[in-house]
Parts: C-alpha cells; sequence; structure tokens
C-alpha cells in the first residue's frame, strides 16, 4: 500500500485515557499549526466521565480553510490501549501509526497496510524525570516532540506557546522544553520521514481560535447582562465559567465592587425564576443550561411568554433523550425550545453556526428579549460551544447602544404618557412596561401567569384571553424582521434543489457544497439563523423543487418546525439526518445527498406540492 | 367574599404619614377570600406596617406564588409592582427581582403549601442566601384553593374537616428558617394584629432575610374541633415570648417600659425594636437558646410567637455578591459595556 501523502492537508487523531492531561498538549498542536498560518479544525471527543475512560483529540489539517471534521484518519497517535483495536481500525490505507513502544507489542496488534511508527515514550520519559504525575503528563509534551519533528513543526513556535502557558509557573517551562526535546531529539535520530506535513504558510490570517461557550458569555456582558442565575450541566458550564471570568475582568468598579451578580442556583428552575425576576425588574439576566435543564424551565417559560418577562437562556445542546449522550453534540432541543410549556406558545431561537456567531447572537438575544420582552433562546450546540474554532475575531461598534425596549420612565408618566401593560400602543404588537418603583402613583401593574386583560387585571373573560393570545401571535409576526436573517449562497449554475441547515452544520456543509458541485452537483444552500423563521426561508423553499434539510438529529425537528409555521408540503423537504452524537462530517453530507439523488428523491414528490 | 368596590375617593381629613400617605393609599383591591379568612387580617396588618414606617408604596414590590395566601398582594398596597409566580417558586424570582433592584423593600408573601411543599427548596435556598426579604407564611395548615387536603405544616394527629387524621409530621417552617441562618425570625397570628403588625414593620426594617409565620386559620377547611390551626386552639395555645415596639428613624423615641423588663435592638436602617420580655428565660437574640426552646414548647403542643430572633447585624446577599452601589437596572451602557480595546485584547489572547 502507497503511504498517503499530503502536506497541510491532513487529519492526525489521539485517543488518549481521560484525566491524563492529554488535553493541553494536544491542543497545543493543533495551536503550533495555526500558528504556522495553516488552518485548523479541532474536535475533543469526550467522556462522559472525570477519569479513566476513552478520550480522543482529532486535528483536521487544511491549508483549503475546511474547518468541519472530514472523516477518516491519516496518523493516529494511540496512547489508549483499551481502544487500541478501534482506533487502529480507523486510520485510512497507508495512514500512519504512532505508538508508544516502551513495551513490545505481537504482529497481531499491527496492521499491514499503515506505517507502524514506534516511539518508547514512557522510557524516554524515565530517564529524565522521576514523579509519577510528571512522567504522565510529560509523555504528553514527548509525543508533541515526536510529532513535531515528524511533521515538520517549528520547535521554536512550540517552545513559545509552551512559554505562554505557564507564564507565572515559570519553574513548569523548562521541564516542558526537555520533554518536547526529548521527543523531537528520538525521531530525529530514529524517524525517517513520512509523507505527512506542515508548511508554513499564511492561510489563518486575523482569525481567532476560540470556543463557542466562551464566546457567547462574552457576547453577554458586551450585551449588558448583569445577571446570571445558573446550575452546572454539561455542555453548557463553561458559559457561566466564563461570563464569571470576563466579568471579573471587565465589569469591576473602581472601588472593586461588582456590575454584575452570578449566582449558582440551587436547581435548573430556580435559576430561571431568578432571572424571571431580574428581567422583569429590568435587568438583563440570563441562565445557561441543556436540555434537561430547559425540561425543568419549561413552567417559567411559558409564564414569560405570556406575562411577558424578558429573559435569555443559552441552551448548549448535548445528545438526547433523558440523560443521553451528556458530552457528545445534537440539534435535538429545537421543538422542546421552540414549543415550551404548556398552552400555546411560540419562542424565538437563535442558531449561531460558529463561535463569532454565539458572540453576537450572544449580545443580540438580550436586545430581543427586552424589546419583545419575552425569553430568547441561543441555541448552541456542544460542538461550538466546548470545542475551539478557527472564527473571524470578535467585532463590536462603538457606537451600538443597548436596546431596552418600550421601558416607561418616571418623566413619561409625569408628562401623562397613558399607560396600560399589555395595550398595543404602536401597532407593533409590543406592549409597554415599567419597572418596579419607578413613580409613587402611576404605572405599578401587576404580573401574574392567570389571564388577565390589556391592564393586567386578573380576568376570565373569554375575549379578554383571546385579544390578548391573538395579540402575542401578532409580536410573532413582528419578530419576524428582527430576528437574524438567513444566509443563503446560490449555486454556480442555476438548479432545482436547495439545501437547508443550521449550526455546527455550516462548515461541513461549506466542504460539502464544494465537493459535489465539483461532481457536477448543484445545490442552493440556506443557512437557517433565527426562529420565527423570515419570509426569505419560505421563499427559498417555494424556488425550489426539493430542498434537502440537513440536521443533527433523528426525527428532522428542523423540518417539522418548517412544515410547521410555514405551511409547507412535507414532501417537498428530503431529511439527511445524522445523530451519532459526533459532529456531522462532509462525507457523510455528500454521500446521503448523493444517494438521494440518485434515487430519485424528486420523482416521489406528489403532483399538488410541486 | 364581597363583590362592592371600593370608593376610590379619599376623605380630605385622612391621616397622612411622615411621606405623605394615608392609609388608604396602602390598599389594594378588594379580596375574594373567604368572609373571616384569617388571610385578610394579615394583609390589613401588612397595610398598617406599611403605612406606620412610613414606606413609600411604590416602593414596596410584592411577590407570591400559587394559593389563597398567594392572591392576597393584590389585596393591599396596589401602587407597588405585584407578581403572582408560579406554584411554590416565588423566592427565586423574588430574588432575582432584588439581584436587579436592591434599593425596594421585598416582600414575599406564601402559604403553607406553596412554602412548605412544592417550594420547600426555594424556601430554604432563599434563606440560606439571605436575600433581603420579608417572607411572610400565611400557614393554615390546609389546601383551600383545593378544599381541605392536608399541608405540609399540619400537626401530625390533627384532624381534616372530615375528619381524616394526619400520619405525617409537620413542618415547622420556623425551626428551619432558625436553621437555614434567617436573620429575623417571628411567629404570630392573624386574629392578634397588636402583636403581628410590629413584627411585619420589624421585618420590613430589617436587613437580611426575615421571616413570620403567620397561623391563620381556615374559616372554610380548618377551623373544627381536631385541627391545631383553628382559631381556638391558637388562641388556647398561644404562648407569646415578648410584646414588640418598632421605633423608625424618624420616629421620636419614648421610653414607655420600665428598665429590666425592655431590650432594645438597633437594626441597620436606624429603627429601634423595642421588646418587652414576658419569658424571663427567652433571649430573642441567641439562636441556638431559641431552637431549643422552640422545641421545647411544640413537645407541649404551645405555639410560641412573638420575635423569636433577631441579629441586628446581618448581611444580606449584595454583599455575599459584592455589588455596586447602584441597582444593577440603572447601570448605563457606558458602565456595562466594555471599549472595544478589550474585546481586541480578548482577540490577540486567542490567536
Amino acid at each position: 500500500m502507497k503511504p498517503i501523502v499530503a502536506t497541510n492537508d491532513f487529519v492526525v487523531k489521539f485517543a488518549n485515557v481521560n484525566g491524563s492531561g492529554s488535553a493541553s498538549a494536544n491542543g497545543m498542536f493543533a495551536k503550533v499549526i495555526l500558528r504556522m498560518g495553516v488552518p485548523v479544525g479541532a474536535r475533543n471527543i469526550f467522556p462522559s466521565n472525570i477519569q479513566g475512560l476513552p478520550t480522543w483529540y482529532e486535528v483536521r489539517v487544511s491549508e483549503a480553510g475546511w474547518l468541519g471534521r472530514r472523516g477518516g484518519v491519516d496518523l493516529m497517535v494511540a496512547m489508549n490501549p483499551q481502544t487500541w483495536d478501534a482506533d487502529l481500525k480507523e486510520i485510512m490505507p497507508g495512514g500512519y501509526l504512532l505508538y508508544d513502544s516502551s513495551k513490545p507489542l505481537p504482529a497481531s496488534k499491527f496492521r499491514d497496510d499503515i506505517t507502524i511508527i514506534g516511539a518508547p515514550l514512557t522510557e524516554l520519559i524515565a530517564t529524565e524525570f522521576s514523579i509519577p504525575r510528571e512522567r504522565q503528563l510529560f509523555k504528553n509534551i514527548c509525543y508533541v516532540g515526536v510529532l513535531a519533528q515528524m511533521l515538520g513543526l517549528e520547535s521554536d513556535t512550540v517552545k513559545q506557546l509552551l512559554t505562554e502557558e505557564f507564564k507565572g509557573k515559570d519553574k513548569l517551562i523548562e521541564p516542558n522544553f526537555r520533554a518536547f526535546e526529548l521527543g523531537r531529539a528520538y525521531a530525529e535520530a530514529n524517524i525517517p520521514p513520512i509523507g505527512l506535513h506542515v508548511n508554513r504558510s499564511d492561510k489563518v490570517g486575523d482569525r481567532i481560535f476560540a470556543e463557542g461557550n466562551d464566546a457567547a458569555a462574552l457576547g453577554a456582558v458586551y450585551g449588558g447582562a448583569t445577571f446570571c442565575a445558573w446550575y452546572p450541566i454539561t455542555p453548557s458550564t463553561s458559559l457561566a465559567e466564563s461570563f464569571q471570568k470576563y466579568c471579573t475582568m471587565l465589569r469591576k468598579d473602581a472601588d472593586g465592587k461588582n456590575r454584575f451578580a452570578i449566582v449558582q442556583a440551587e436547581d435548573e428552575i430556580a435559576s430561571i425564576g431568578m432571572v424571571m425576576g431580574a428581567g422583569w425588574a429590568g435587568s438583563r439576566a440570563f441562565t445557561c443550561t441543556s436540555g434537561p435543564g430547559i425540561s425543568l424551565m419549561n413552567e417559567f417559560v411559558g409564564f414569560s411568554y405570556y406575562a411577558e418577562i424578558p429573559a435569555v437562556i443559552f441552551d448548549v445542546q448535548r445528545g438526547g433523550p433523558s440523560t443521553g449522550m451528556p458530552t457528545r453534540t445534537q440539534q435535538s432541543d429545537l421543538l422542546l425550545a421552540a414549543y415550551a410549556s404548556h398552552g400555546d406558545t411560540k419562542h424565538p431561537m437563535l442558531f449561531p453556526g460558529n463561535p463569532t456567531e454565539a458572540f453576537e447572537m450572544g449580545a443580540q438575544a438580550f436586545d430581543l428579549s427586552d424589546f419583545f420582552q419575552t425569553t430568547v433562546f441561543v441555541m448552541l450546540e456542544l460542538d461550538i460551544g466546548m470545542q475551539e474554532w478557527l472564527t473571524e475575531p470578535f467585532k463590536w461598534d462603538e457606537k451600538r447602544r443597548l436596546n431596552r425596549g418600550k421601558v416607561l420612565t418616571y418623566e413619561h408618566l409625569e408628562q401623562g404618557v397613558p399607560f396600560g401593560r399589555y395595550r398595543d400602543v404602536d401597532g407593533d404588537a409590543v406592549p409597554y412596561r415599567t419597572y418596579p418603583g419607578t413613580h409613587p402613583t402611576k404605572g405599578s401593574y401587576f404580573t401574574r401567569g392567570s389571564s388577565h386583560d390589556k391592564d393586567a387585571r386578573y380576568s376570565e373573560k373569554g375575549e379578554d384571553y383571546t385579544e390578548g393570545m391573538e395579540r402575542l401571535l401578532r409580536k410573532w409576526e413582528t419578530m419576524k424582521s428582527h430576528v437574524p436573517a438567513p444566509i443563503i449562497k446560490k449555486a454556480k449554475k442555476r438548479t432545482p434543489d436547495g439545501v437547508i441547515y443550521m449550526g455546527s452544520t455550516d462548515p461541513a456543509m461549506e466542504e460539502a457544497l464544494c465537493a459535489m458541485e465539483s461532481h457536477g452537483i448543484h445545490l442552493d444552500a440556506l443557512r437557517v439563523r433565527a426562529f420565527p423563521f423570515n419570509n426569505e426561508v419560505f421563499d427559498f423553499i417555494r424556488d425550489h423543487e426539493q430542498v434537502f434539510v440537513v440536521e443533527q438529529n433523528r426525527d428532522g425537528q428542523l423540518k417539522s418546525l418548517l412544515v410547521n409555521e410555514g405551511g409547507v408540503h412535507p414532501a417537498r423537504l428530503v431529511s439527511v439526518l445524522h445523530y451519532d452524537g459526533t459532529p456531522i462530517t462532509a462525507r457523510f453530507i455528500i454521500k446521503d445527498i448523493t444517494e438521494k439523488l440518485q434515487a430519485g428523491q424528486a420523482a416521489a414528490l406528489p403532483e399538488k406540492a410541486k | 367574599m364581597t363583590y362592592i368596590a371600593k370608593p376610590s375617593l379619599h376623605h380630605p381629613s385622612l391621616e397622612r404619614n411622615a411621606v405623605g400617605f394615608t392609609r388608604r393609599d396602602y390598599e389594594g383591591r378588594i379580596s375574594t377570600l373567604c368572609a373571616g379568612c384569617g388571610h385578610d387580617s394579615i394583609s390589613a396588618s401588612i397595610i398598617q406596617a406599611c403605612f406606620e414606617i412610613d414606606l413609600e408604596p411604590h416602593r414596596l414590590a410584592k411577590f407570591s406564588g400559587i394559593g389563597c395566601s398567594s392572591k392576597t398582594p393584590d389585596y393591599f398596597v396596589s401602587p407597588a409592582h405585584g407578581f403572582n409566580a408560579v406554584h411554590g417558586r416565588m423566592p427565586s424570582v423574588l430574588t432575582g427581582a432584588n439581584i436587579a433592584a436592591k434599593d425596594l423593600i421585598y416582600l414575599g408573601v406564601s402559604g403553607d403549601g406553596d412554602s412548605a411543599s412544592i417550594g420547600l427548596g426555594q424556601f430554604c435556598h432563599a434563606v440560606r442566601r439571605g436575600v433581603n426579604m420579608t417572607y411572610i407564611c400565611e400557614n393554615n395548615g390546609v389546601y383551600g384553593l383545593t378544599k381541605g387536603q392536608f399541608s405540609a405544616t399540619s400537626d401530625k394527629g390533627s384532624k381534616a374537616k372530615k375528619g381524616a387524621e394526619n400520619k405525617d409530621s409537620a413542618i415547622d417552617l420556623v425551626m428551619l428558617a432558625l436553621q437555614l441562618g434567617a436573620t429575623y425570625v417571628g411567629r404570630s397570628f392573624s386574629g392578634d394584629k397588636s402583636q403581628l403588625v410590629p413584627l411585619i414593620k420589624g421585618a420590613l426594617s430589617h436587613k437580611g432575610t426575615s421571616f413570620i409565620d403567620v397561623i391563620s386559620p381556615c374559616v372554610a377547611f380548618n377551623n373544627h374541633v381536631g385541627s391545631t390551626k383553628s382559631f381556638d386552639y391558637v388562641r388556647e395555645h398561644n404562648e407569646a415570648v415578648n410584646r414588640m415596639d418598632v421605633i423608625s428613624p424618624r420616629a421620636p423615641i419614648r421610653a414607655d417600659y420600665k428598665p429590666g423588663e425592655l431590650k432594645e435592638v438597633v437594626q441597620h436602617d436606624g429603627s429601634i425594636l423595642r421588646l418587652r420580655k414576658l419569658e424571663d428565660d427567652y433571649d430573642s437574640t441567641d439562636r441556638n437558646a431559641a431552637l431549643g426552646y422552640l422545641a421545647r414548647k411544640a413537645a407541649e403542643g404551645e405555639i410560641v410567637t412573638g420575635l423569636l430572633y433577631v441579629d441586628p447585624e446581618a448581611s444580606d446577599l449584595h454583599d455575599s455578591l459584592n455589588t455596586v452601589t447602584c441597582q444593577l437596572n440603572k447601570l448605563t451602557d457606558q458602565e456595562l459595556i466594555p471599549p472595544l480595546s478589550a474585546l481586541e485584547k480578548i482577540n490577540a489572547s486567542l490567536r
């Protein structure tokens, strides 16, 4: 078998044991390549466990800039005996295996269609380090040294990163250098050049390497959020922790006092309850959670809808149902969030497609929730939230002002501006509100989840109830032109086929579209960025004979929403579904769409639906 | 229950308090509770207390959950914003509002079903966080709106209206509040306005978590022989540990009691709680002693009332959170949005 030969275009996967300290070494490997100007897509694939179970880190090196998962592995760094057999199988024919050869393995443990590279990492480290924990940690840096030599990574860049990593813990810098050099020198002396190589390039530009949860938290800071009430749950916990980090950095006054408040609540119900109270009283407040948390928050979310109280919920989606796969990614909370709670409800959702959008939508969600006085869901996914993505730098327009929505002040009330809490004064179905304590005699009202009239008075009269519910529907219509518009990309050739997708599918879809185009398959593409759907989404469907809806769940939840909200005939929409918990790959999309096109999916379309 | 609308006119000669409001300014809509309901008496006491401490009505923020008691915030202090939350989850909503707008006076009104069953967790956690609020439990030991089921505060062995006996132990919210760190704890009886009004006044003036358990007989479902929350039972077993007066910072200080019988406690806002001992061995500033005393008296079937514990030096949740002096909901864009240079620095750190 001919070995794979590739420069700046290959996939490396690390198989490790959770808790062995490999994450920082693997992350450093990815970052070195970025510093060399070559785009990288990295995925940490980890178990729902603290220690001992298998964990993987996959790095896609792609000068062409494809950042989604490609599928297949060119070089496996196999450091976990438990998963050896499965890891070995994943290597592409002609690929490479790097393993710790300190202990000999029988020939039956290898494949003859790949190149086997042994490096006695444990032995090497044992010569220099005596403390067991050090031996474990430095073994990781040692294999980075081996890889650096094998692949042509710049040693100076590695050392620069190590220096930055351990700034303030200077004692750790020298031993890390030593471990790195051990591996590098061994490879220089013992490992012949392989077919995979990294060359310095200039394709990274000013892009940053950021996690979506961190970005969304920073967006919340710029969006004026002053209060976070949260309860720990994977994969949203790091969002609250980042909010704490950024607030501590950016929101202290001259006396060291906090212009923010963060409460770790006793549960998800209390979290959203506190957010309701703060939103009602005029602070921008949010919680972050995942599917199981949303289930618990349902009652309050319905309350927010009916009593019209602003709130923001960051839902970092993971594999469901039930406890499901807490550390795997999915797009499976759409229906749960869209119609959360009992009775007739609808809630806006934003779908960031990368950490930069997580930052932007993290801020925008607060303007929307204040203006429309309702809960806004920011639908992150584990794949965006907890993974580092190469993404555009965060931008902020200094002239931008926070849109607090329709709030009557003391001055308004003094001037005699009439107030009725649920009156549609401006014809957009969005009412005015007052904050508690505004005026001694005017503007107070009673907030309740039970039915009320236009002036917030308890009323069980059918006409008061239906009037309120119909106004909420009109408010929903107004919202359509305020939420982020979809991004549409036309194919190079006129085509009857389209594809709709959202969120973390974006990089894999971009690559798939390009690859399919080179094979003569042309698709117009639309990335949905918000619910309620903008009219452009339905125009797009109307303008195509068939539209593939690519999503990462079993039941085609985005398709269901499109059918339900737009009256689209279901046969016009063809589901492409990926839901094994791993991020979707370009190869999967290409294969599924190609097969469906070849099977003549459009032929099955009922005449009346065309 | 009445459907007669209250006249909106005020008699010009009505007495005004120091901030210019009459007692009528603290009233609310007409109650829809049963005639004779203890909860209405508590509403009247709240109205009286707010009037007497010269609280500007709009500076009150009133909260409740679901249930008979939770209807009552609509029946007092109309110029205040009110919030009728979901069942048992009022404490979290109040906590959030308090974090956003700390300068208001927070009053949560709840019931025994709301507080001791579905909302027990939220009650506990709001108390342990030290939310600056007055939490009144209108405790009738029964589910009134759903017509007479036992609640979690119904005493073991007490009888329901139809004769069924409660087999479960009761949760004593006062004991719980003391254990969880509430810094102002009292118990009273809806029929004892002379005791209840000063208790509420002191609580509203207190910085930190104030909890008042008010036994409030349910005339429809829990006011019969065998009930330990009936008017007759409470009157016969009520044992007050002290009598209390509250002197607000603005009021002249008068010496009404003889030295030796009196304990004066100065609170954060300058108000003075003037406690006249009725029980020689009771010290309302000793949390552990209060717990022991209450346990002994409970075993004897007595209902101990009065100000049971106070820590005048209490801190609150905002102290723990180290928040700025200004209310969070009043921070300006300039104070909230970091400069562009900060964002550029963050971008640089991510390369």
